[in-house]
């Protein structure tokens, strides 16, 4: 099981920093207290339920709502051209505005909201919503995205970038085209390094849709009143929704108040807005509180994970090194683009991987097709990536006869070297990653093979990831008249324990215990600005505007101390407020706030001085057994080995990548969205198997490497994604080894390894 | 849905109540609904997560597929039943000490079908561990986490 005793104890002098302290909402999640969406209650509530499109793309010719409206008990039906009786342009989106916040004119998907009923009776309103008829022009749709290059079935007729980003204004009323954004990097001559290459390697890889599953479903609640709105929901990203909402609406952001508390899970489904727009849309036409919550199968309609196609092709010299790289990859955003664009580009300069290469040339490309929309989901676009160029790299290792482990430590992108967009590493222990997860897994000794019909195996990947930026985050540190004080933080506690570090933080830079600090929930009319819980970004970024707010705070307690006449080292801090203010009474605030330095890439090159604050490295390894009779893949054994920084608080760290990679592991085995003509056909937990207990490898070992980020809030970095990196490739290559079959695409079913064994033995199974 | 109302009478963490129930109504509605009790949360629907778990005359069930009229007369037990003074059991305890979730909407049903687990087999192996909360997923996969606080909270069950 896991090994505790790896994830060293460095804690800081003052000690609040780097010890395992439990989760500050641990007594609340056992006794099941624990402030959850779907405990809410609004007095004169109403419940809406969606009516969705049957077609993956099609012209709407008629709506039928009038049985809807007869069932005894519904407040009213809602449809797109409703809603624009209080939102005239309902079209929302975090990179581009292409999508409605109920289907009108067109639709793009199956699964796409069309109708709302609302009903004080949730049963109520579903019955009604399915006496609904749609009538549909369909059009041609395309699925695949690769297909999406060339196709004739256009999915949005001209492309509506959001203006957030300026790097997307280049792309504003392009027509025709399902690229929603290509992102291109050119470095050194990559046409002279294949012609002078002794072997050139060229290999695609595909990888499936698959879905976050958060056990706690998508649900928003919206309470109206004369000239606002609050808005509570299970988001991870409140400031984001306030801003957009108040832009559909043309209000103030004073206006809009959005309230977060705990989630059952998030891993990037629930960012940006996802139910937000439409139940602020709803409440203010019913003039009454609504609430949506979706059931586990609206979720398979609401957000997924690209699926992804990637070629990369490798000029390797015949001593094993790699002095070329070029990386296609073509990712499928299905039809609105969510933050795709982003992936498109802020993944998609780490293709060739965390290798020193001179020359690479990058094409990558976000797709418009007639599937469910896909966003980020734990690594934003990065375990796509390193399932290529790691399945890559052991197919080159085999290829030159080399070990797959020397053939990295070849390549391996040092400190001091620049990546691929010109940006020098700093503060990555690629290198020192490899050699822990090498020596974890006794790479030197031999391994035990199997025997007869089951074979044994082993398999090494490591990826890395630069951090979205430039982003910010803002922070209020409030201390009161009793010396306990609040983190004011808009940080999204969705499991990752972002409460607990924020605390400990706090309590490090204010010189006070951990038991004093509270930290309080997202609620924009009190807690500032913070662009998102997403991409391992929190630790880092809210970490040091909660240092800093807390630093800010102490500074002023000891200006107090020295208004007074009082020493600051001997006089409690409750003795400074009653001398202060002749009682219990008073507060002294902190505030910090974040924004790290950054150099946008260049337009033409994709190249940048400084793309990224920090870097994440995750490596995996896993030990497999391979049933040769029924292609059955056991993981024995996995190894998670990252560099986090210095842990602020080393259990959670491991919870964490022990987490990442075991969720991985199931989109690695099993984990598939299965379409007909757009249509999911496994959308339910009955038909889409997510990982169990029964599931886990026998051995999982986790460790966080001696390490420090010499920029992060006590030397930490985030961790919340590092974990999945490897996996997928690590139990390919670990497949290859034991059996001698490659599959190149995702999931490593049986059915998959079987089909595989056969073709090798020159005996292929019919396709189906 | 003008549904016929039946009254209903059952203990309820050890206190007797009433509710009215519409035959349509499910366990987990009616302890929200009714008795403003969340720990019991509906994710799958279908009987598959584990989420929705209630003890009803002292064996485990989905509360999103038991029909609340079916504990008339029954006694139901919910995660927010505690012992006096509001202290913790031995199987919470060993939940928090060994880091046993992330985001927690899965640990009442998890640590419920844990204490059913050691009240029939106190001294578990791993494997029957594993086996006996197969019914239950955790999304965050603090698997590992939670087999290690099941080996902990039996430990901590035995007499000493």
């Amino acid at each position: 099981m896991s090994d505790a005793k790896t994830m060293a104890t460095r804690a800081t002098p003052s000690g609040a920093v780097g010890r395992s302290i439990p989760r500050l909402e641990a007594r609340a999640k056992v006794t099941g207290r624990a402030e959850y969406m779907h405990n809410l209650r609004l007095p004169g509530m109403l419940y809406g339920k969606i009516f969705r499109s049957t077609v993956a793309h099609g012209r709407i010719k008629r709506i039928d709502v009038s049985a809807a409206q007869t069932v005894n008990g519904v407040h009213r039906v809602v449809t797109g051209e409703d809603i624009r009786a209080v939102i005239p342009d309902p079209h929302y989106g975090p990179a581009f505005h292409d999508q409605p916040i109920l289907a009108f004119e067109k639709v793009r998907y199956v699964g796409e909201p069309v109708v709302v009923v609302l009903a004080a009776d949730p049963h109520v309103a579903e019955e009604a919503a399915q006496q609904i008829v749609a009538e549909y022009d369909e059009l041609p749709a395309v699925f695949d995205e690769v297909e999406a290059m060339n196709s004739e079935a256009i999915v949005h007729e001209v492309l509506k970038p959001a203006g957030t980003f300026p790097d997307l204004k280049h792309l504003q009323g392009r027509r025709d085209t399902n690229i929603a954004l290509d992102y291109h990097l050119r470095r050194g001559d990559v046409a002279r390094a294949f012609a002078e290459a002794d072997h050139v390697f060229e290999h695609t890889f595909r990888t499936q849709q698959v879905l976050h599953v958060p056990l706690e479903p998508f649900v928003t609640a919206v309470d109206p009143a004369d000239s606002a709105v609050t808005i509570y929901t299970a988001s991870q990203s409140p400031s984001f929704v306030r801003t957009e909402i108040a832009r559909l609406l043309g209000w103030p952001e004073n206006r809009v108040r959005v309230k977060v508390p705990y989630l059952g899970g998030g891993f990037g489904a629930k960012l940006y807005i996802k139910l937000e727009a439409l139940v602020t849309a709803l409440a203010l036409l019913a003039r009454r509180p609504v609430k949506i919550s979706l059931s586990m199968e609206e979720q398979f309609y609401t957000l997924t994970k690209h699926a992804s196609t990637l070629r990369i092709k490798s000029a390797v010299t015949k001593d094993g090194r790699i002095t070329g790289r070029e990386c296609e990859v073509w990712w499928n955003g299905g039809a609105y683009a969510d933050i795709g664009p982003r992936i498109t580009q802020k993944s998609g300069f780490t293709a060739p991987g965390p290798y020193d290469i001179e020359n690479v040339h990058i094409d990558s490309y976000a797709l418009y097709t007639n599937l469910p929309p896909a966003g980020a989901l734990r690594g934003f676009g990065i375990p796509q990536l390193v399932w290529a160029y790691e399945s890559h790299s052991d197919m080159i290792a085999r290829e030159l006869e080399m070990d797959p482990l020397e053939f990295r430590r070849k390549n391996i992108l040092r400190n001091g070297r620049p990546q691929a967009t010109g940006t020098v590493m700093r503060d990555a222990a690629i290198d020192t990653v490899l050699e822990r997860l090498a020596a974890r897994m006794d790479w030197e000794r031999p391994f035990d093979r199997g025997t007869g019909t089951v074979r044994r195996g082993r398999g090494i990947a490591i990826g890395f990831k630069a951090v979205i930026s430039p982003t910010t985050s803002v922070s209020i540190v409030n201390v009161y008249a009793d010396g306990t004080c609040s983190v004011y933080c808009s940080t999204v506690d969705m499991g990752q324990g972002s409460d607990t570090a924020m605390a400990q933080i706090a309590a490090e830079a204010l010189g006070v215990p951990v038991e004093s600090v509270a930290v309080v929930h997202p609620d924009t009319d009190v807690t500032p600005y913070d662009m998102a819980t997403l991409g391992s970004r929190s630790t880092y970024h809210m970490g040091h505007a909660v240092r800093l707010a807390a630093g800010d705070a102490r500074d002023k307690l000891l200006a107090l101390a020295r208004e007074l006449g009082l020493s600051a080292e001997t006089t409690p801090v409750p003795e400074l407020f009653r001398k202060k203010y002749g009682m219990q009474a008073g507060n002294v605030v902190g505030v910090g706030s974040f924004i790290p330095s950054y150099t946008p890439t260049n337009h033409e090159t994709g190249l940048s001085a400084n793309v990224t604050p920090f870097w994440m490295v995750g490596a995996a390894g896993a030990e497999v057994e391979v049933d040769t009779e029924t292609g059955h893949v056991r993981v024995t054994r996995l190894i998670n080995v990252v560099d986090a920084g210095r842990p602020i608080n080393p259990r959670i760290v491991e919870t964490q990548l022990s987490g990442a990679a075991l969720m991985q592991l199931g989109f690695t085995l099993f984990e598939k969205m299965n379409f007909d003509a757009g249509q999911v056909t496994n959308a339910s937990l009955a038909d889409y198997k997510i990982l169990g207990i029964l599931d886990i490898p026998l051995s999982i070992e986790n460790e966080a490497v001696d390490a420090e980020q010499a920029s992060g809030p006590f030397g930490a970095k985030g961790v919340g994604e590092s974990g999945t990196f490897g996996v997928s490739p690590a139990v390919a290559n670990a497949i290859d080894d034991a059996v001698g079959v490659r599959l190149t695409s995702l999931p490593l079913t049986p059915e998959a390894v079987y089909r595989a064994l056969r073709a090798a033995q020159g005996a292929p199974l019919p396709e189906d | 849905m003008s549904a016929t109302l039946r009254t209903i009478r059952f203990t309820l963490n050890g206190e007797p109540v009433t509710a009215q129930v519409a035959p349509h109504r499910n366990l987990v509605e009616l302890l929200q609904e009714g008795f403003g009790l969340f720990g019991a949360r509906e994710s799958c629907g279908q009987g598959l997560c584990g989420c929705c778990t209630v003890l009803v005359n002292g064996a485990a069930v989905s509360g999103c597929l038991y029909l609340a009229s079916l504990v008339d007369g029954a006694e139901v037990v919910t995660i927010e039943h505690a012992a006096a003074g509001g202290a913790l059991d031995a199987v919470q305890q060993a939940f928090i000490a060994c880091g046993a979730f992330q985001c927690g909407f899965c640990t009442p049903g998890f640590v419920l079908m844990t204490r059913q687990l050691l009240d029939e087999k106190p001294d578990p192996t791993e494997d029957e561990i594993r086996h006996y909360l197969s019914g239950n997923l955790c999304r965050c996969a603090a698997y590992p986490e939670i087999i290690e606080a099941v080996k902990l909270a039996a430990r901590k069950r035995k007499p000493n």
